[in-house]
């Protein structure tokens, strides 16, 4: 297995994620969407830790739990605001929510 | 590269977690995509597991599979009139909006590829099969008596303004 093994698996999921973002249409999706580019983002953190450096140098991985631990408060947030959507709106498609509290 | 269990496995796992992220952006059913992003976390695990970082593939199954994903499922099953939303709605707006994604997803996709197959410093960099020591007891170190407790206080801070900032938001709204 080389780095570029990795890289390509990552660059995949990033773009899926990407893709996900850019056409669902729910928000639900979309998080999962978000969630694909976080992993991608945490697996080339932990890619370029274990070829780049020298082995006992593992920045690059506590940087990836670190991205972990921010994914988890961001899905916790958005889905606290998905829930106050859907019970001000009846739906949590994006495009049906276009009222700002005024 | 000589073919040998180690590759079929890591071959394996690749493309599980490839076809079930495909899953997870393609299907209609949000329930089938979130059960398919199951199966994509549990592959990245692995692709950790590959790469000797055995405490991010254990924080990975634990943190993602048991909190995040339960966490989406409850999202669905609260917001659950209208889950079952077709990817391709009748419209020609949709059907623009999902050419157009897919266009800037392939050509972002061609890029990062052109990037990776181009840059030197990235090339021939082979997994020699060395077995690393394991890496929980330096990970400890690290963060709690080491260059990473500045971040590791901060990030726990930001934790607990997410918990109290996603309790205030998702709450009933009291009237008075």
């Amino acid at each position: 297995m080389t780095l570029q093994h990795y890289l390509v698996i990552s660059a995949i999921l990033f773009t899926l994620g990407i893709f996900a973002v850019l056409t669902r249409r729910n928000a639900i999706s979309i998080l999962m969407g978000i969630e694909l580019i976080l992993n991608s983002c945490n697996l080339n953190f932990a890619a370029f830790s274990r070829f780049m450096t020298p082995p006992e140098d593992i920045s690059g991985q506590i940087i990836a739990i670190f991205g972990i631990v921010l994914a988890a408060a961001e899905a916790a947030v958005f889905l606290a605001i998905i829930l106050a959507i859907y019970r001000e709106f009846g739906s949590i498609r994006p495009n049906e929510v276009d009222t700002l509290k005024g | 590269m000589e073919f040998t269990l180690k590759t079929f496995i890591f071959y394996g796992f690749a493309l599980m977690t490839v076809a079930s992220a495909l899953i997870v952006v393609t299907v209609r059913n949000i329930v089938h995509a979130a059960f398919s992003l199951m199966v994509t976390l549990f592959g990245v695990a692995g692709l950790y597991v590959f790469l000797q970082a055995d405490f991010l593939a254990a924080t990975q199954v634990i943190v993602y599979v048991g909190g995040i994903l339960v966490l989406i499922l409850f999202g669905v099953m609260m917001t659950s009139e209208r889950f079952d939303m077709p990817i391709q709605v009748k419209g020609h707006i949709e059907r623009g909006q999902l050419f157009l994604g897919g266009v800037i997803a392939l050509a972002l996709l061609m890029l990062l590829l052109t990037v990776i197959a181009n840059t030197p410093a990235w090339k021939n960099l082979t997994d020699d099969g060395t077995e690393l020591p394991p890496t929980t007891a330096r990970i400890g170190e690290l963060i709690l008596n080491g260059q990473f407790l500045l971040p590791f206080e901060v990030v726990s801070v930001l934790l607990l303004v997410a918990l109290i900032g996603a309790a205030l938001i998702s709450r009933k709204e009291v009237r008075d």
